[in-house]
């Protein structure tokens, strides 16, 4: 059987950058994709604002994610398309992986596994849509596909649901190409996307946003004719009352990314009812030693950026050689809505980086992270905003953490400024 | 005074702005690279645009490209509009450009990935 250091899955920008940061530091690398190309979702993602943390180039999806193919193929790095992970069995500290792939079934042993399988899409079944079952129902990420792979029309008039990211996006996209948005619909009282987004996207070419709305219906026997729109509550429930029949012929939804966790939960780590994803500690390895997850695998992100950045540390730790899966848990105040690392390892340690939600929109904030109740960082923030994902360092003044450390982070809004 | 969200990166930095007669003051840029963004956003706001163009290849249909550079917000159609005439028939590459000039604003259409080389041999 063919042995490897580490096993990545996954062949988006995660993955690609876990292989490159494991390949230099000397690991034997195997690299599986299922699709048919390396680059994930970039592929289909044209539009620009990609890597302006990494590269500060404002690049298109398929520019960034090529730089990293690029730099993956100059490596030399074992890799396979059209190759499905089917079973991972844990035998005397290795991984034996078994995969699907145009040689048929395959088998590999590894040390290391990353697990960099991005993201999924929710979709209609998880937010409670009534009504028939038309064509012309489509999440954000499956229209982007039919439209910017396949130049495909996919309608003539539009609904878009949900104010994420990529429902902007969509929004403008369709409108280049010709088809009329009437509106994006957030059941929020607050938009789900980047503000640049709503000003590039909405603002542009006089798209409306309507707040605390949200489709309960749709009609239509073979294609989508109408959706039912209803005002909702504070608590996202329909007011009775307020129901609007809007015409048209497609509904996108973009109405939230999960973790794809399936290969996580097949292994039994634990989930985070946060982030959705597993809980690691600051090598980015999960409570499964040597299993290690990267990307919007492991949360959701909003700028590449980061999920290339988390790929190259768990690449680069796949291949320590001292592995403890003994960590300490970190007490989260209220106002967070997640905060990735979870866990901090128990090692010497000067420093770990965090990436953190706030759980509601705050001008102004203090982050404060307490050892053992004694305060050894404070950060001010101001505009804090769910949609936009922090990264903070905390340096470790006493150089370790011992497995009775207490370790605290609090976030507390200044209700002061306005 | 005016308010305005700054699309320069993903920062988004609230912007106000205020004019006066020989003066635009801009408030709330973290970088400078807002401010003139402020000061371009009054006078003549522009934008790019990214999108696909035709290919004659069925394996790859469309190819994504982009403009060159910024161009006045309300070309924005009438640019679309020589993108969707563009088909490609050749194997193009990341970089090439589409169409020089187009309607004379200064702009190239340029392709933005390499899945043409890498899936179509011919």
């Amino acid at each position: 059987m063919k042995q490897y250091d580490t096993l990545v899955i996954g062949g988006g920008p995660a993955g690609l950058a876990a292989a490159i940061g494991a390949k230099k530091e000397n690991g034997e690398v195997l690299l599986l994709e299922r699709e048919q190309r390396l680059g994930g979702i970039l592929k289909q993602c044209i539009h620009d604002g990609f890597g302006l943390i990494q590269f500060k180039e404002r690049l298109s999806g398929p520019e960034y994610v090529e730089r990293f193919i690029q730099e993956f193929l100059s490596l030399n790095i074992d890799y396979e398309t059209l190759a499905f992970v089917i079973k991972i069995d844990k035998k005397e500290g290795f991984y034996h992986v078994s995969y699907v792939s145009k040689k048929g079934v395959c088998e590999v042993t590894v040390r290391s596994l990353i697990i960099a399988t991005g993201c999924r899409e929710r979709t209609a079944k998880q937010i409670q849509i009534h009504g028939t079952r038309p064509s012309g129902v489509f999440t954000a990420g499956c229209a982007q596909h039919f439209v910017n792979l396949l130049g495909e029309k996919i309608g003539n008039k539009c609904v878009i649901l949900g104010s994420g990211d990529i429902g902007l996006i969509m929004a403008r996209r369709l409108t280049l190409e010709g088809m009329k948005v009437l509106g994006v619909y957030e059941a929020k009282a607050t938009p789900s996307g980047l503000t640049r987004n709503l000003v590039q996207c909405l603002e542009d070419y006089q798209i409306p946003l309507y707040l605390s709305h949200t489709v309960t219906r749709v009609f239509g026997e073979e294609r989508l004719n109408a959706v039912e729109i209803m005002q909702v509550d504070e608590k996202m429930r329909p007011i009775e009352g307020t129901q609007e029949i809007v015409e048209c012929d497609t509904l996108i939804l973009s109405v939230g990314l999960i973790p794809e966790n399936e290969i996580t939960e097949s292994l039994g780590i634990a989930l985070d009812l946060k982030t959705k994803g597993p809980y690691v500690d600051d090598y980015f390895m999960s409570s499964l030693e040597n299993v290690y997850i990267c990307g919007n695998a492991l949360h959701v992100n909003d700028l590449v950026d980061y999920v290339s950045e988390s790929g190259l540390i768990a690449g680069k730790n796949s291949m320590r050689q001292h592995v403890s899966t003994q960590s300490v848990s970190i007490d989260l105040s209220d106002d967070f809505l997640y905060l990735v690392p979870q866990r901090v390892s128990v090692h010497d340690v000067q420093e770990s980086m965090f990436y953190f939600r706030a759980k509601k929109e705050m001008k102004a904030a203090d982050l404060l992270v307490k050892v053992n109740g004694k305060e050894i960082m404070k950060r001010r923030y101001k505009n804090l905003k769910p949609p936009e994902m922090e990264k903070i360092k905390v340096k470790w003044e006493m150089g370790k953490i011992s497995e009775n450390d207490h370790i605290e982070i609090e976030l507390k809004e200044d209700l002061c400024v306005k | 005074m005016r308010e305005m969200t700054c699309i320069v990166c993903p920062n988004g930095c609230h912007l106000t702005v205020n004019e006066t007669n020989d003066e635009i003051l801009v408030k709330g840029n973290l970088c400078p690279r807002g401010k003139d963004f402020a000061i371009q956003e009054i006078h003549h706001p522009m934008r790019t645009i990214t999108s696909t163009v035709k290919t004659v290849y069925k394996e790859v249909p469309t190819i994504p490209i982009k403009v060159s550079k910024e161009f006045p917000k309300e070309r924005i159609f009438d640019v679309m509009n020589q993108i969707n005439h563009i088909q490609v028939d050749y194997v193009a590459q990341q970089g090439d450009v589409l169409m020089e000039n187009v309607l004379g604003l200064g702009i190239n259409i340029v392709v933005t990935s390499n899945i043409l080389k890498e899936t179509i041999h011919e």
